[in-house]
């Protein structure tokens, strides 16, 4: 068992600079590791796949047959148009990563990775990819169940993937709003409190439900700037055809800047944690 | 170099409280150091500092020659952390839990796999390897957590509170694996509440109370200061008392007290003194349903050194 050497400081050269990574592409490395982890959690508790897999089947179910008929006077019409909404809106709904960390941080398990040399990032970056599997069951289940329901995509196959991969995508950048509330709140429980609250305006004040223009004027200007809204009509144009590059790059736009402002306040809430 | 382990000063102030106010540590390599002192003295927060899990507000700290504040990549390469509480995670398997940790101090997965079987074995985990931890007794959990905090062979193992709350028998597991450790050459920081585990752990004792360095000693040196051990004896016939306390008398020199109902302990510096009163029981013709030497405890170490009740201590340090 001589694979591994204790590095003893006369090993390595006296620097004054912190120790540089032993292999390149460590922080990766180290959140595929981690992010592994997280996926071994998640085979092991599949009550934590019910939101991801019921949430899409009941939406669909309660607004295409209960209000389809009120809101677009037919329900096979009204499913084209809401499910690409349903996909975006339960990818950015269903986000339980902070609440998630939250736990493990009270259960001490974070210390032992903050004692090893890894990026501090490294925990977090893994945590957040590894919902990748539950943002990709959404996409299944929404479109798989919406196929039984009659709903057809108007593209073709890789305009469809790219709109899935587009929600995605957000909702990893979104997660880092989530991390930041894990860290700063006292409890999971309080995490889950705080994330609701901002997920739910955010869901119904866009147009998952409704065209825009059918609005009232003050609630339109909300509902233009809420990010969810972009996505939505993203994913709509990639599924049904019709304008994309515009609300994409709004889209795209939205996520850098979730990423400049959330990353960097998720990463100092947790260095002063604990 | 010669300390594995050099604290000078440490500060660390939580909103009022100082729990650790210029606290001196010194650990020389290949040796075990036992951090001495009562719940809330700062033991836990002292390890935390040292294995860069949090700034201290003042003074300096060198592990493996390194400063944690501004070289923690560097100590994060030397050392090995097992937390009061069994930090493991509860939904991996031990061998999972061992891998994760082997793969991000980037061992090959063969490699990793192979250290977490040999440490398995060595805790005598083999055969709940792969499941999941949350079905692991509180002893399997503490010996996973020590566990994964050798994955790496750290030069440096901290060691916080590793016995609190294991039976005997375990514990004497733990004080074997502590021995192995040194013998492999590398320097450990042990946390107890127990003189009788530093005593028989420790090369060098630092008892800290209140976040201060109350004395730093060999365990021989510590033992004198506090007052050799004690002698206990219950009788099986509470009526042969008197007869009792006249045998201890004669053999420590100075009055034994009644410390509970039936049993007599007197302060001894003798190491013949169990042998003695074995004799000298047996040939008066008393029975024992009690007869030990003890070291003294936490509680009566504290009171040699500062004249106070470490148990008491807790209610005036957070009145203060």
């Amino acid at each position: 068992m001589s694979s591994t050497t204790v590095l003893t400081p006369s090993d390595v050269p006296a620097t004054r600079d912190d120790a540089p990574p032993r292999r390149p592409f460590a922080l990766v490395r180290h959140s595929a590791a981690l992010a592994r982890r997280s996926l071994i959690k998640l085979t092991r508790t599949p009550e934590a796949f019910i939101d991801v897999t019921l949430q899409p089947v009941i939406f669909l179910l309660l607004f295409v047959y209960v209000f389809g008929g009120a809101i677009a006077g037919d329900t096979s019409d009204y499913l084209q148009y809401l499910l690409p909404g349903i996909l975006a809106q339960t990818v950015a709904m269903t986000i339980t990563i902070g609440v998630n960390l939250n736990s493990d941080i009270e259960k001490g398990v974070f210390d032992r990775f903050r004692s090893l040399p890894i990026a501090r990032s490294a925990p977090l970056v893994g945590a957040v990819f590894a919902d990748v599997v539950r943002y990709v069951t959404i996409c299944v289940v929404t479109l798989g169940f919406g196929y039984v329901m009659g709903f057809r995509i108007h593209t073709n196959v890789f305009a469809a993937l790219a709109g899935c991969l587009v929600a995605v995508a957000f909702a990893l950048c979104l997660s880092w709003v989530s991390v930041w509330v894990g860290m700063k709140v006292r409890s999971s429980g309080a995490a889950q409190g705080v994330t609701i609250l901002v997920v739910l305006p955010l869901s119904f004040g866009s147009n998952v439900f409704v065209p825009t223009d059918t609005l009232p004027e003050w609630l339109q200007g909300f509902v233009r700037i809420n990010p969810l809204t972009q996505l939505v009509d993203t994913v709509r144009g990639l599924f049904l055809g019709g304008p994309v590059a515009g609300p994409l790059l709004w889209t795209v736009l939205w996520m850098l800047g979730l990423l400049v402002v959330f990353v960097p306040l998720a990463l100092r809430a947790y260095a002063r944690k604990a | 170099m010669t300390y594995a382990i050099e604290a000078e000063g440490l500060v660390k102030t939580f909103g009022t409280t100082r729990a650790l106010d210029g606290v001196d540590l010194r650990a020389r390599q290949g040796t075990v150091l036992g951090l001495l002192g009562p719940n809330g003295a700062g033991k836990t927060t002292a390890v935390r500092v040292l294995a860069t899990l949090l700034r201290a507000d003042g003074g300096t700290a060198r592990v493996g020659g390194y400063d944690v504040a501004t070289q923690p990549g560097r100590v994060r390469r030397l050392i090995g952390l097992t937390g009061q509480y069994a930090s493991v995670d509860e939904d991996l398997s031990g061998t999972q839990n061992l891998m994760l940790i082997g793969s991000l101090l980037d061992l090959r997965r063969r490699d990793a796999r192979a250290r977490a079987a040999e440490l398995l074995d060595w805790f005598d985990l083999t055969a709940a390897a792969d499941r999941p931890a949350k079905t692991y007794s509180g002893g399997m959990r503490r010996r996973l957590d020590l566990a994964a905090g050798l994955v790496g062979r750290p030069a440096i193992v901290f060691l916080d509170e590793p016995t609190t709350g294991l039976d005997p028998a375990k514990r004497d597991d733990m004080w074997g694996v502590v021995r192995r450790l040194v013998a492999d050459g590398a320097t450990v920081l042990l946390t107890t509440q127990y003189l009788e585990e530093a005593d028989a752990l420790a090369d060098e004792i630092t008892v800290i109370d209140h976040g201060r360095v109350i004395a730093h000693d060999t365990p021989v040196g510590l033992k004198r200061v506090v007052g050799g051990r004690t002698l206990e004896v219950q009788p099986a016939d509470p009526g042969r008392l008197g007869e009792v306390a006249g045998i201890l008398r004669g053999i420590a020199g100075s009055e034994p007290d009644p410390i509970r109902r039936g049993v007599l302990a007197v302060p001894v510096r003798d190491d013949d003194a169990l042998p003695e009163s074995v004799a000298r029981l047996a040939a008066a013709g008393i029975a024992v349903v009690e007869l030990s030497l003890h070291l003294p405890s936490l509680d009566e170490v504290f009171f040699s050194l500062t004249g106070r009740r470490a148990t008491t201590d807790e209610t005036e340090g957070s009145a203060a």
